[in-house]
């Protein structure tokens, strides 16, 4: 294929680095003109609000990069709060019986999506938009309308304790060894050079050897699991189980897996570009409050980050190729155009 | 000759740094077959895709009865009557035959509204002149190729089209097929249409066509009429030489079983195939397209998965449906379909190179770029591929050096079994000859070699023993020394079970 | 035609090609049947169920799903996506809100043009990204929720529009009925019948198959498959703008909040009605139905006895059910459609 093909290629490589430098430009930029971003008390904030985005983006981004999808993220993280909850209520009172059924619960609540996509082989995108309604319909059914909150406040202020003489909180380390994690394993394991593969050709990757069913099941288990933690955080964070826990966070996650040049059709994407985009919506979100823009202005920006991310480098690309052709044919025109 | 009714002149086009075509001409007559011949690769599919106004050239014009014709997509080509049959039919798999017929110019009856009745009754009358039982009403999904062929010429039938393109429409079909498509290629033609016909098979080609148009590397060779040329001398002219060293096949002594075959059955592809494959032997699979033989050569490899008998590579059987094992146990499958099957075309050549052993390059289960890199830096050159970059897309090497590409992926595992699936389809003559060299050297080498091949030459040069599959069977199992045109084309059309 | 001779057609009508027929139409009949069965029920449990006065509650309550259904199922059958109906029809409902405020003796008709319009704009822009910038319809549609609705609540600005500001007969047309049937259901049941007109009898519609079928064929088959694409996003915008300005009418109350999360509701409704997630089959009758279905399901939850809780997990199970057996039945059909070939 042509030099130019390669070359907007070899820049899409580079994504990541334009949205890090985005995210370093909003920080500075909003250090310097707003104020309070400088503050370490906003940082927190930004943090504590993309913890929980982050956890799910994680296994979010292996996904999408093996061409699939899942929508059921916050619902999983809706049910697992509920169930936390309920136990809670029924006399489980030791916190690392509550995390660990959690994950349990998650990873199940996963594997039934894993199950339905590559056992009867069904559409992740439909799969996952049912079994959002569902979980999230048995978080309501476990909990109802009710909202569990009477934690002992040491757990609370346990989950959101800041690292010794900083304001961010610990649990970024949780998030960034996980983050590591995730980042061996789709970058310098054997196992993402097929997660890869199978995004571009699944038929390439299974006659390479690669079980695509397998590996895939096994994400979807992952990104359950993944969500029952961050339904944890969520828990703990606002000392609140309720079965609307988290709804709608789905959508935020996939806008941040896609603004990190995750291409929606699999195949290609990093997790550092996505780690960087939770950060920039998260920066950008928390900035603007400060400055008293309206949330909702957000709202749009996010929106049009999202549509930029993709129809930027497409655009781009066509207009390359249609100067291209132009150099090409130059010389030669046909007396008839 | 009077004034031809569509003209090509100097067409160039190029993808990138590909240059497909360069100064192509073509003439094509009202009531005239034309075939245009040449090696894959040669550019002929980009030239029916120029005609059909799937791309447009570079430079140099179109004509239609002289008049200079701007084709800026398949609906202008459609409008100007020009109807193309391509290689792999393009049908729509939910919609009905007819449907698929007459999609954009479906019958129409009051108001605008698409007229069903018409269009059945429409649908089922080209079926009755092509001689076909084919339900119009049925969905186009689940047809097998040849059905989907018929649909398609079906389709170029009810254009009324002034130039019908078929772009190796016989490749699929079956003998009788094969009649019944010239017949109506031949009344067509006779009626007043031109006729561009593309195939491999020489008879074919001067069975039906009045002249001949030689391409070779994206380049105009020669137009003759048909009479003037023999196949030998046509054939020369498509690959530019001599093709005397083709097939450097040395004499080796079979060893020991490795592939033992028995007893294989999948229901609806093939029935209890059993055969033995010894080290230092190349055994050819030969057969019609769609006797069933890469449907064979998956479910060894573990693809697919098989509904009886076993598999056992020295002697050791493989699970059923487990390409990864087959792997480790030392088995290699070199498939046909280089784009969808062999290559992940996005991915980088070093990625490709190394996607069957990324298990065994791992250091402590992780994997380091210098390792990588170097391990496919190694087989690159090993096989000559010529690359920019190892870090580059495969999809921009040209299709010879993607063939080595997938070769140095196998080759890369050490195996003791190398199943080849139509090794050399598509690629130019210099690659096919290094490839038949390196397949004889890796038999000499004691590997037991298993080639799928649709090329009798390449089955007769190549094979120590050639077996013949027929409908999903084995029908015959010849040694070298008799095997030849004859006896596998027989075994092959079912007409006798050589032994 | 050409000169050749035409004979008589044999057309063999084989089991393979009647159960692939029956297939298509058992989709709908299908859900058909599910829906009486659940009505049904229903009413055994509680004869009140079929009460003229619930019966006119469930058309209403199907009214807005339905619309934005049909609209939704064209897009999907080219396979593609609207996710940014909610929020389209949000700003519409607003706007119906905004302009009856500014000009209070608006015709009803001019607005509900007005509506549809705007929705229409809206579809543009979705639709132009998608055919022109060649992008996948899932994240374009995902970006314009986040944008629409947030030019919602910029407009909003946190007001809110009640029934006082709004023109008395505009309220009531979301409440009256003809000869028992809600006024508004019989918008419904226009939109339906003319987009389902339209993609079964028209050539534009019938390429709109063609195109979800196999987008790869459709370009060589010289079909406009941009423009097709794209006017189906307008067509889903209009439709997103219309049912805004019927749900203006219904609830009387608006805010920046209206319709929120709608989007998986009509994805889900799409998908119960048999139309396939990736296109090329399913109708518009059958996305309707569904979002009947869907609509029934909420509301004789409670009748039954059964915790409304219960409701969002009973129609996500639907969901499932419902791909779970399209898939079923297809493979069958694709089984029955080879082993024919095999005796021919």
């Amino acid at each position: 294929m042509s030099e130019p093909v390669a070359r907007i290629r070899r820049a899409l490589g580079t994504w990541d680095a334009v949205v890090l430098l985005a995210l370093v430009a909003v920080a500075v930029v909003g250090a310097l003109t707003i104020e309070g971003v400088a503050s370490p008390r906003f940082w927190r904030f930004v943090v504590l609000e993309a913890i929980p985005i982050a956890l799910i983006a994680l296994p979010m981004t292996l996904i999408v990069i093996t061409g699939e999808i899942d929508l059921s993220v916050a619902s999983v993280l809706g049910l697992t709060c509920s169930v936390m909850g309920q136990l809670w209520v029924s006399g489980v009172t030791s916190l690392p019986v509550l995390i660990l059924l959690s994950l349990l619960l998650g990873g199940a609540l996963g594997a039934v999506n894993g199950l339905f996509i590559t056992g009867f082989g069904l559409p992740s995108l439909a799969v996952t938009i049912g079994t959002l309604a569902l979980y999230r319909g048995l978080a309501y059914v476990v909990l109802g309308d009710r909202a569990v909150a009477n934690y002992p406040t040491t757990w609370t202020t346990s989950a959101i304790q800041p690292l010794p003489g900083t304001t961010i909180p610990w649990m970024i380390l949780v998030v960034a060894a996980l983050a590591v994690v995730f980042a061996v394993v789709l970058h310098a394991m054997p196992i993402g050079r097929g997660l890869y593969a199978m995004g571009n050709n699944a038929e390439a990757a299974r006659f390479a050897g690669v079980d695509v069913r397998l590996t895939k099941f096994w994400l979807f288990v992952a990104s359950g699991a993944m969500s029952a933690l961050a339904g944890v955080f969520w828990t703990l964070r606002f000392a609140s189980a309720r079965a609307d826990n988290g709804s709608g966070l789905e959508l935020a996650v996939v806008a941040a897996v896609l603004l990190g040049g995750v291409s929606i059709f699999g195949g290609r994407g990093a997790l550092l570009g996505v780690l960087a985009a939770v950060a920039l919506l998260g920066v950008l979100r928390n900035a603007l409050q400060l400055a008293y823009v309206p949330a909702n202005t957000l709202t749009v920006i996010t929106g049009s980050l999202l549509i930029a991310s993709v129809v930027g480098p497409n655009v781009a690309g066509m207009l390359r190729e249609r100067l291209r052709r132009r150099r090409t044919t130059a010389p030669t025109v046909s007396p008839s155009s | 000759m009077p004034t031809p009714l569509l003209t090509l002149d100097g067409v160039s086009k190029s993808f990138g740094a590909v240059a497909a075509l360069q100064d192509v001409r073509l003439e094509l007559h009202a009531g005239e077959a034309h075939a245009l011949v040449g090696e894959n690769g040669a550019g002929k599919s980009t030239l029916v895709k120029i005609l059909a106004g799937v791309h447009g050239p570079d430079a140099g014009t179109i004509s239609l009865d002289g008049r200079p014709l701007q084709l800026s997509g398949p609906a202008d080509a459609r409008a100007a009557g020009i109807a193309v049959i391509y290689q792999e039919p393009t049908l729509f798999p939910d919609l009905s035959v007819a449907e698929n017929i007459f999609m954009g110019r479906q019958p129409l009856r009051s108001l605008r509204r698409v007229d069903y009745a018409a269009m059945r009754t429409r649908a089922a009358e080209l079926f009755a002149r092509l001689g076909v039982r084919l339900d119009p009403d049925r969905p186009a999904r689940g047809l097998s190729i040849a059905d989907q062929q018929l649909v398609e010429i079906a389709k170029a039938i009810s254009l009324d089209a002034r130039v019908l393109v078929m772009d190796e429409p016989t490749a699929a079909l079956s003998g009788i097929e094969v009649e019944r498509l010239f017949a109506v290629a031949r009344s067509l033609r006779d009626a007043g249409t031109a006729v561009l016909f593309i195939s491999h098979r020489f008879d074919e080609v001067f069975a039906l066509c009045q002249r001949i148009t030689i391409m070779r590397d994206g380049r105009w060779v020669s137009t003759d009429p048909a009479g003037t040329l023999t196949v030998d001398e046509v054939v020369r002219r498509m690959v530019g030489r001599e093709v005397s060293a083709m097939y450097p096949k040395q004499d080796t002594t079979p060893g020991d079983p490795l592939l033992q075959v028995s007893g294989l059955t999948r229901h609806g592809s093939f029935t209890d195939v059993t055969f033995t494959v010894h080290a230092g032997e190349i055994v050819a699979l030969a057969g019609l397209v769609g006797a069933g033989r890469s449907e064979v050569s998956r479910a060894i490899f573990g693809v697919d998965r098989h509904d009886a008998g076993e598999v056992l590579l020295d002697g050791v059987r493989l699970p059923n449906g487990d390409t990864a094992a087959a792997i480790r146990a030392g088995l290699a499958l070199v498939p046909e379909d280089r784009r969808q099957q062999g290559l992940v075309m996005e991915l980088s050549v070093e990625r490709n190179t190394n996607l069957p052993r990324r298990w065994s390059l791992a250091r402590a289960g992780l994997l380091f770029g210098g390792a990588e890199r170097s391990a496919a830096a190694t087989w690159a050159q090993r096989l000559q591929v010529k690359a920019g970059r190892l870090t580059d897309p495969v999809s921009t090497l040209s299709g010879g050096n993607q063939q080595k590409v997938v070769l140095a992926k196998w080759l890369a595992t050490a195996p003791r079994v190398l199943i080849v699936d139509e090794p050399t389809r598509g690629i130019d003559v210099g690659t096919k000859a290094e490839v038949h060299r390196l397949l004889s050297q890796l038999a000499a080498d004691g590997v037991a070699v298993l080639m799928v091949s649709s090329e009798l030459p390449e089955v007769l040069g190549m094979a120590d023993r050639v077996l013949v599959m027929h409908e999903g069977r084995l029908t015959a199992d010849i040694p070298r020394t008799r095997a030849d045109e004859q006896s596998v084309m027989l075994a092959a059309t079912g007409q006798a079970a050589a032994a | 035609m050409t000169a050749l001779d035409t004979a008589p057609a044999e057309t063999a009508t084989t089991g393979g090609a009647r159960l692939a027929r029956r297939a298509f139409a058992v989709r709908e009949l299908g859900i058909a049947l599910a829906l009486v069965l659940l009505v049904v029920v229903t009413t055994v449990v509680n004869p009140r169920f079929l009460s003229a006065q619930n019966l006119k509650d469930l058309l209403l309550g199907s009214t807005i799903l339905a619309i934005l259904a049909v609209g939704q199922a064209v897009v999907v059958i080219t396979r593609n996506v609207d996710l940014s109906v909610g929020s389209v029809l949000g700003l519409s409902a607003f706007a119906t809100g905004a302009v009856f405020v500014a000009v209070p003796g608006l015709p009803i008709p001019l607005m509900l043009v007005i509506g549809a319009a705007l929705g229409a704009v809206l579809g543009a822009v979705n639709g132009g990204l998608i055919a022109a910038a060649r992008v996948p319809a899932l994240v374009v549609t995902l970006g314009t929720l986040y944008v629409f609705r947030g030019l919602d609540y910029m407009w909003a600005t946190g007001r809110q529009i009640n029934a006082a500001d709004m023109p008395a007969a505009f309220l009531r047309m979301g409440t009256a009925t003809v000869l028992g049937v809600p006024v508004l259901a019989l918008f419904a049941a226009a939109v339906l019948v003319a987009v389902g007109y339209v993609l079964r009898n028209h050539r534009s519609g019938r390429e709109l198959y063609a195109i979800g079928s196999d987008p790869a064929a459709a370009r060589l088959s010289g079909i406009p498959s941009g423009r097709r694409v794209f006017y189906a996003f307008v067509t889903s915008g209009a439709l997103a703008g219309l049912a805004g300005v019927l749900h203006a009418a219904r609830f009387g109350t608006l805010d920046a909040n209206a319709g929120l999360g709608t989007e998986l509701n009509v994805v889900a409704a799409v998908v119960v009605g048999g139309v396939a997630i990736f296109g090329g089959s399913g109708s518009v009758y059958g996305a309707a139905l569904g979002a009947v279905l869907l609509t029934t399901i909420r509301a004789a939850l409670p009748v039954l006895g059964i915790n409304p809780f219960w409701q969002d997990a009973a129609v996500g199970a639907l969901i499932l059910a419902a791909i779970g057996l399209d898939r079923a039945l297809s493979a069958r059909v694709a089984r029955s459609l080879r082993e024919r070939k095999a005796h021919v």
